[in-house]
């Protein structure tokens, strides 16, 4: 085992710190460190937390950090905000509102850009996931972008996912997408001393008898003010018995083996990108397919399938 | 204002020499810019006649001075009468050293004390609190106890002469050093006169020397505002303040909107409590930036004149002194370069003209050497001659509101007023003064201007002398202040004695009764007052309101 | 995809004046770094924590109110301390020109004071980052 490996399930903070570095910058480093990580990971319970902007995702993860650090969890944190497509740079503002954790031994917090994954969740917050889980933390709870893909993303790295809505954030639940709302685990909507706290409840309620009819188990909604610290253990609690529910009814593994394939499936797309771009091999052989389809002497599926039939040979 | 025929000629003949003489010109020699702007951006035409100002019925709209809407003037005579107050901004290291500026300033022609403190201390910490590190009088005098307070009036007459203290979050408590510092040399507190800058608001919005949440800081605002109507009423309980907008980055139109905004609050709230308007209104002050752009920062003091007379009166005011604004004006710290510092002089000298044709009715000048240090003796002297210069040789005195008529300010001080009641629209919008900046909206807007003005400089789209433009090699050599090295030790030793020396029994006494009354609704002022007397710091008597209040913790936007 | 560069924006002590470092911020994001601000009233443990967590390339200092010789030192000194060796620590703020070799010779390397352009300080970050 190499020597990053070992300080890392150590839990040495440096360590970690480094080989999500290297994680996010594809460095072979890091998938050859990674590979004993692996199995000493499982033990972590992982929460997405998405939702529009202002709706005090922070502010919530912030609060509920802070009740499981009462109960004597380990917590790791990723932030995960957008990277700007023009200049490729990214003002990661999840931290700073994190202030009340800084002093906190036992809380880590990661801050990420999506570095141009478009909408999704990058390769790299996988690799963030099983590096923390690795290391020793219980928690880890994963905020994302809150717009587009990510939001929806989140389900398949996430054991559980709440989705945090905002009373008269826009106007009612109908005009969010109808994807993102049917991927909670638990609602929670926060600010609830605001106007308009009651109608959003009540239109919850309603999709939640629709989208549940059929299921086991009814998508719970907690009321929260995280600011002052109300709700928060109720939402809590939602996440344990949330937690149960998975073990009892077999459907944590299944949950694991999603992400895990997800995860898959991106390492292997990650290498063919690799092979095709990076290492040069067949970049002649895609310049000139690029040039023959903008000629229209050729297009894009018959493409495909030349240059695959060149890999695979 | 003008006969609507005339007025029409006239516009005719101005598209007439528009497009027969001024284009000519322009298409044979362009103009320097494609668009001329002023700092808030707003466009700027090549000239203003009559048309331009349009509706403006004289009476009504534009008035005389000591008469509303007091847009020419707050009195009638105004320099003619009396000059300006000259009060420099001042304060480093301990008490003592800042007690021998004061008297050199004095010396030197200054007519008002204007108080400088340190962070720890406008942070309510003592000097030797651990957060306290390195902090000690760098930017200001450090003051933890009523024994500093004493040392730094020392032999200076304060029954004579006036001190304003820019101090926030612990205003009421450094204000309480004052009083009882005056009251034990035997002055009553009814005849010292000053300002405490107390405005909470626009530290949550720019300057960032919060302690509370806003809730409790309100309460204790409007405490204040009771106490000085009852008990000092020589003393200007706040000075809303536009100048820390405005050095954070916001434009001009935005200081005027903000500031202004932010005392119709405050005047909101002290209404709500139950207090009459004509009682604490009179009392009520404000502090504005002077930055470069000379005229638009005249329309924009001309402009606040009139929106917070229209405001007042609206908010059920009948006494004229409720609805003049009274100001004081500091030059823009933000426009000093490290660069060639002397050249500092001659902006300051220009934005000084500025706020004195717009009227404030006290002055700072800044130093040259402010963008390197805290000023040094000399820096701080040219810079007070700047004001005297003004005052005895310009002449601008010679008459009420000169540019009042010119067709170019007239326009821009309408012009401004509208914007600013735009930008109230999209405060109310958003649910108000409170709720806008806890959903980051002034931050918002003053980040957005800051970088947009920063992209301007680096892109040459804007010139700043001598920094990148007409820039020079040659080595600066200015004198830099240098604070006495001994000056935290000897504080630090001062406050052990203190406490060592004190009634300890008559402190803990005073600040459990200031803890009840914190935790029910009285007045907070007369417990604060007790804690101060009984030689409280400045740190014991804060904890005690943070314990109560809890501490604010502010939702950082770029 | 190449590398990012991540940079810790801080602002150490109780100064409140953060025009500069968030328009520094913004500048370095339009650079193409990853940017995290710190926010206000940060000790040295917290920044230097939050820099390890982060793993950075660079650590920014802003500061206005004369303090930097005690607050910028520590966080240097505690990097040191703490066997970060390969983390570039700049500053910028009010700082007299004198005062600046002697903050370079405690490992504050970069010192850029009013009216510095944001390029130079890309560019800087650029030539010298250690990774």
């Amino acid at each position: 085992m190499n020597e990053l490996a070992k300080k890392t399930l150590q839990g040495d903070t440096r360590s970690i710190a480094r080989l999500i570095t290297l994680a996010e910058n594809n460095d072979k480093k890091a998938a050859e460190t990674l590979k004993y990580l692996h199995p000493k990971t499982g033990k972590a319970h992982v929460i997405g937390v998405t939702g529009v902007m202002g709706s005090g995702k922070s502010t919530l993860i912030c609060e509920l950090t802070n009740i499981f650090r009462k109960q004597g969890k380990k917590v790791g944190i990723i932030a995960v905000d957008p990277t700007s497509p023009f200049s490729g740079g990214a003002l990661l503002g999840d931290r700073v509102r994190m202030m009340q954790l800084a002093n906190d031994e036992d809380v880590y917090i990661r801050s990420m850009g999506t570095r141009g994954m478009l909408g999704g969740l990058t390769s790299a917050v996988y690799d963030v996931v099983e590096i923390l889980d690795a290391s020793g933390k219980d928690i880890i709870l994963v905020e994302t972008v809150g717009v587009g893909q990510a939001e929806v993303d989140i389900i398949k790295i996430a054991d559980t996912t709440l989705v945090v809505i905002v009373p008269g954030l826009g106007d009612s639940i109908q005009t969010l997408k109808a994807g993102v709302m049917e991927i909670a685990d638990i609602y929670v909507v926060n600010k609830a001393d605001r106007e308009g706290v009651n109608q959003t409840v009540a239109e919850l309620e309603s999709l939640v008898e629709i989208t549940c009819a059929n299921k086991d188990k009814k998508t719970p909604i907690i009321e929260s003010i995280a600011k002052e610290k109300k709700g928060i253990k109720e939402i809590v609690t939602e996440i344990n018995n949330h937690k149960k529910y998975l073990i009892e009814t077999k459907k944590y593994d299944k949950k694991r083996r999603l992400r895990y394939e997800t995860e898959l499936i991106e390492i292997i797309r990650k290498k063919l990108m690799n092979f095709i771009y990076d290492e040069g091999k067949l970049k002649k052989t895609v310049d000139k397919q690029l040039d023959k389809i903008s000629r229209k002497e050729t297009d894009p599926y018959t493409a495909a399938e030349e240059i695959l039939n060149k890999i695979l040979k | 204002m003008f006969d609507k025929k005339k007025l029409e000629l006239i516009k005719k003949e101005k598209e007439k020499w528009n497009k027969e003489i001024y284009q000519k010109t322009t298409s044979l020699k362009p103009e320097r810019k494609e668009r001329f702007e002023n700092l808030s951006s707003n466009k700027i035409k090549n000239l203003y006649a009559p048309d331009d100002v349009k509706d403006a019925d004289y009476l009504r709209d534009i008035g005389f001075p000591g008469q509303y809407p007091y847009l020419r003037g707050i009195h009638s005579t105004m320099y003619r009468g009396r000059l300006w107050t000259m009060r420099q901004f001042a304060g480093f290291g301990s008490a003592e050293e800042t007690n021998q500026r004061y008297k050199y300033l004095l010396d030197h022609g200054e007519t008002g004390l204007s108080v400088a403190f340190d962070y720890p201390t406008l942070y309510g910490y003592d000097t030797d609190h651990p957060l306290s590190r390195g902090e000690f009088g760098k930017c200001g005098v450090a003051i933890s106890s009523l024994k500093d307070m004493e040392i730094l009036f020392k032999e200076i007459p304060i029954d004579k002469i006036t001190t304003s203290m820019t101090i926030n979050g612990p205003a009421a408590i450094v204000w309480a050093f004052y009083i009882a510092n005056a009251e034990n040399r035997g002055i009553s507190k009814k005849a010292i006169g000053g300002t405490i800058q107390n405005d909470i608001l626009k530290e949550y919005i720019a300057q960032k020397s919060y302690i509370f949440p806003p809730e409790p800081s309100m309460r204790l605002i409007v405490d204040t505002f009771e106490y000085g109507y009852k008990e000092v009423p020589r003393w200007n309980t706040i000075s809303i303040s536009g100048y820390h907008i405005r050095e954070a980055g916001s434009t001009a139109v935005q200081e005027l909107a903000f500031t202004v905004g932010d005392g119709v609050e405050y005047v909101k709230w002290a209404i709500d409590r139950g207090l009459k308007i004509d009682d604490f209104a009179p009392r009520l002050s404000f502090f504005f930036n002077a930055h470069n752009d000379f005229f638009e920062e005249i329309a924009k003091y001309r402009a606040a004149r009139r929106i917070w007379a229209r405001e007042m009166k609206n908010l059920g005011a009948k006494k004229s002194r409720s609805m003049l604004m009274r100001f004081h004006t500091q030059t823009a710290g933000c426009s000093l370069t490290a660069q060639q510092p002397e050249i500092n002089i001659v902006r300051v000298a220009i934005q000084a003209l500025a706020a004195v044709i717009g009227g404030t009715q006290s002055l700072h000048t800044n130093s040259m050497d402010e963008a390197l240090a805290l000023p040094s003796e000399k820096a701080v002297r040219i810079a007070l001659r700047t004001q005297q210069i003004i005052a005895e040789e310009s002449e601008v005195t010679n008459t009420v509101d000169p540019l009042g008529g010119s067709y170019y300010i007239e326009w821009l001080t309408d012009e401004m007023e509208e914007q600013t009641y735009k930008y109230w629209d999209k405060v109310e919008r958003l649910g108000g003064v409170i709720p806008s900046i806890e959903k980051g909206f002034y931050q918002r807007e003053i980040a957005n201007a800051s970088y947009k003005y920063q992209k301007e400089i680096e892109d040459k789209k804007r010139t700043i002398v001598g920094v990148n433009q007409y820039k020079t090699d040659e080595e600066t050599e200015i004198p830099i202040l240098k604070m006495d090295e001994k000056g935290e030790e000897r504080q630090i030793k001062r406050l052990k004695n203190l406490r060592k020396e004190r009634d300890k029994e008559k402190v803990q006494k005073s600040l459990n009764n200031l803890r009840k009354a914190a935790e029910g609704t009285d007045n907070m002022m007369p417990y604060i007052l007790e804690c101060v007397h009984a030689y409280a710091t400045l740190g014991e008597t804060c904890q005690v309101l943070r314990d109560v209040f809890g501490e604010y913790e502010e939702p950082a936007i770029y | 995809m190449e590398n990012k560069i991540r940079v810790l924006i801080a602002k150490p002590g109780l100064d409140g004046h953060d025009r500069g470092a968030k328009v520094v911020a913004r500048a370095l994001r339009d650079a193409g770094m990853e940017v995290i601000y710190t926010g206000l009233h940060q000790t040295a443990e917290m920044i230097v924590k939050a820099a390890i967590q982060e793993d950075v390339d660079v650590v920014g200092l802003s500061l206005l109110s004369g303090a930097h010789m005690t607050l910028f030192v520590d966080v240097a000194e505690m990097l040191k301390n703490k066997g970060i060796n390969d983390v570039l620590v700049i500053g910028g703020g009010i700082i007299p020109e004198e005062d600046i070799p002697k903050l370079n010779n405690k490992g504050i390397k970069g010192v850029f004071g009013p009216g510095t352009p944001c390029d130079d300080i890309v560019e800087f970050i650029k030539k010298n980052v250690k990774r």
